[in-house]
């Protein structure tokens, strides 16, 4: 027996939104019947707007994928489609209070069919059409490799367990097991050189409106938290130019180390995350 | 939940226990709760006992008192047959089972395939019958054991395990068959039988859980699995768990008595329930050969609509019954069961076991014939298939 959470069963139970919409803007299908489940959702969509004013759907599957399918159209009615394709597969499982591991391909399922609806509408070439022509890893369930890195990437996905539950890969006769462990090593790999590269460059061209709320965030993000561990504070006094004007609060105040600490600390966070050209000042 | 209202259509996997076996088992956990072993009387009149339910068990097989083993049930009992007869015939290495058992003869096959051993697993047909040829053609010199089950827990598909044991006896070739899902609802006579080694579980037929046997033919080769002390004259170690003894015994007793009732009563019901199920959906279609079933099971798929969905809405109204979707399992694949019998994808995801007992009345068939239908075509509406048969 599955824990599936009441919201789970009250949107299995009462789905909402059952039917075909006749004359559709949108129309997303994904799925099949031999693979255990398909979904089929269709929009209308308002021209001027761009806001979904209307959401149906049709499922074959288990009491989960009935239930995200339900919740999808509730989440995505009176949206606009730009907001609606910001929706994930997590999204739909928190909505629901959660779903088990073993089924998130049921939002997996959903999230696919919302993109494919948004790209016809657009008439787009899709993604998904272009991770078909990827190639096919799971001969059991027809999952290419492109679909796999991209719900890993999307989910932050480590095991090969997550992928089969988010995917269904793998979980047939097992034999694509091997090459699902590649594809992650494969995107962990440039996960970490992702990282490496985004490490916050100094940025040119900011205005000044984007001066300041970097300025600030770094302060809140990574200023701040380390001079209250030591019983400290900042407060952000002025920005002119390359100058910003801090005053030091708390501990941090009295410190005898307070000249290194503005230098040191805040004036190299500043640099690293804002401006190579800031010079950081106390304002007693 | 409460008094939520119950119908209890799942006796494959599980049976309540009859009242008349909770009251024989009740003096033994605190009254009667010596230790069989024991040199003083108060222990060894449990030995009487014990004997006396081994007795109980023997005649509902047909079998000798000395040839029963008590176990921890069902898997137990499987892997002690396979186990033990490899291991007294260190040289031989293969063995031949189907691909429709249940996995205590499945997993433990797959893993002596890993540790060397060769698997043979015999097809069946659409109707989920052998083919008796191909386990003609599969015995081998080196082959150790052939283990094929007597009744399919999913389907109720009766395999003819006399004929099979014949053939394999002709090679001289140990036979152990899986009698979970036959003993009990069944008549079974191992007198002159070809079959050397037989599993049986006492839940299965509304006894306790926790305890079952190994039917092993006097002569049969075999290994004890689990050693310790003499208990079982040497075959099983462990102190036996006298109250599930006496509850299996009386179980077997029960089953007896109720055996007519099984073959006429249950048989009934079941055909009713599944006839008006047919009549009343063209997407419905029976899984397994219906003229050779155990007479409680019904297995039937529903086209384009998915099994746990059926579950789930049966379950909010009270009505307990099973599935081989691949959904209900964890697993992504429709039981295995139905694969090896070519069931059609679009039917194995939708498919739903009804297993009855003695304990289901007619008004429970009437209960579920008249849930099940706006249950179907609720989900035939949510499934954009579901045009096909609408």
């Amino acid at each position: 027996m599955w824990e599936y959470t009441e919201k789970v069963k009250d949107h299995y139970m009462n789905p909402r939104n059952v039917g075909v919409i006749e004359d559709a803007d949108a129309i997303g299908e994904v799925g099949n019947i031999v693979c255990g489940d398909a979904l089929k959702l269709t929009l209308k969509v308002d021209k001027r707007s761009g806001k979904i004013i209307d959401a149906k759907f049709q499922t074959f599957g288990c009491g989960s994928a009935i239930a995200s399918s339900s919740a999808l159209t509730e989440m995505i009615k009176g949206k606009t489609l730009s907001e609606a394709e910001k929706i994930t597969n997590q999204d739909i499982a928190t909505y629901l209070g959660g779903l088990p591991q073993e089924k998130m391909h049921c939002s997996v399922m959903g999230k696919e069919a919302l993109e494919t609806a948004i790209a016809r509408y657009r008439g787009k070439k899709l993604e998904r059409e272009e991770e078909e022509e990827g190639k096919i890893v799971c001969q059991c369930f027809g999952v290419t490799d492109r679909k796999i890195e991209k719900v890993i990437r999307e989910n932050n996905l480590t095991t090969v367990e997550q992928v089969t539950n988010y995917t269904k890969a793998g979980g047939g006769c097992g034999s694509c097991i091997p090459r699902i462990e590649e594809i992650l090593k494969e995107v962990r790999g440039r996960k970490e050189e992702e990282k490496v590269e985004k490490k916050p460059s100094p940025r040119k061209g900011l205005t000044n409106l984007q001066r300041i709320q970097l300025v600030q965030e770094t302060i809140e993000k990574s200023i701040r938290p380390q001079l209250q561990r030591d019983g400290g504070d900042i407060e952000l006094i002025d920005i002119e130019g390359p100058k910003v004007l801090i005053a030091l609060r708390g501990m941090c105040a009295n410190c005898v180390a307070a000249e290194a600490t503005v230098k040191g600390q805040i004036e190299a966070k500043l640099r690293e995350f804002v401006d190579e050209d800031i010079i950081v000042e106390e304002v007693k | 939940m409460g008094e939520k209202k119950l119908v209890y259509v799942d006796n494959n996997a599980t049976t309540r226990v009859d009242e008349e076996v909770v009251h024989a088992m009740q003096p033994y956990f605190t009254g009667l709760y010596g230790n069989p072993s024991s040199i003083h009387s108060f222990g060894g009149q449990i030995a009487k006992k014990i004997a006396d339910a081994r007795g109980q068990v023997a005649e509902l097989l047909g079998a000798q008192d000395t040839e029963i083993v008590f176990t921890s049930g069902g898997t137990e009992s499987d892997n002690f047959a396979i186990k033990g007869v490899l291991e007294y015939f260190p040289d031989k290495k293969h063995i031949v089972t189907t691909k429709v058992e249940h996995h205590a003869v499945l997993s433990l096959c797959d893993k002596l395939a890993k540790e060397g051993y060769q698997v043979t697993k015999l097809s069946v047909d659409r109707k989920g019958n052998l083919d008796l040829n191909e386990l003609r053609n599969s015995l081998r010199d080196d082959t150790a054991i052939v283990s094929i089950m007597y009744a399919n827990n999913e389907t109720g598909v009766i395999f003819p395990v006399e004929k099979i044991g014949q053939i394999v006896k002709e090679r001289g070739i140990t036979f152990h068959v899986d009698g979970v899902q036959a003993v009990g609802k069944i008549p079974i006579n191992l007198k002159d039988s070809p079959i050397d080694l037989l599993s049986l579980s006492s839940h299965k037929y509304h006894g306790p859980k926790g305890i079952g046997a190994l039917y092993i033919k006097r002569g049969t080769r075999i290994k004890p699995m689990i050693v310790g002390g003499h208990h079982e004259r040497g075959r099983r170690a462990g102190t036996e768990n006298v109250p599930g003894i006496i509850g299996l015994a009386k179980a077997c007793e029960l089953a007896q008595k109720y055996m007519q009732d099984e073959l006429t009563r249950i048989k009934g019901m079941r055909d009713r329930l599944e006839e008006k199920i047919l009549a009343r959906f063209k997407n419905a279609l029976v899984n397994g050969d219906r003229e050779n079933r155990t007479p409680n099971t019904t297995n039937i798929s529903f086209e384009y609509v998915e099994g746990e969905a059926i579950l789930l809405y049966l379950d909010e109204r009270g009505i307990a019954a099973s599935s081989g979707s691949a959904c209900t399992s964890g697993s992504l694949e429709p039981s295995h069961v139905l694969r090896a019998m070519g069931v059609p994808f679009t039917a194995a995801h939708g498919s739903v076991r009804f297993s009855l007992s003695r304990f289901n009345t007619d008004e429970d068939v009437d209960y579920i014939l008249s849930e099940l239908p706006p249950i179907i075509e609720r989900l035939l509406e949510i499934s954009p298939f579901g045009r096909e048969v609408l």
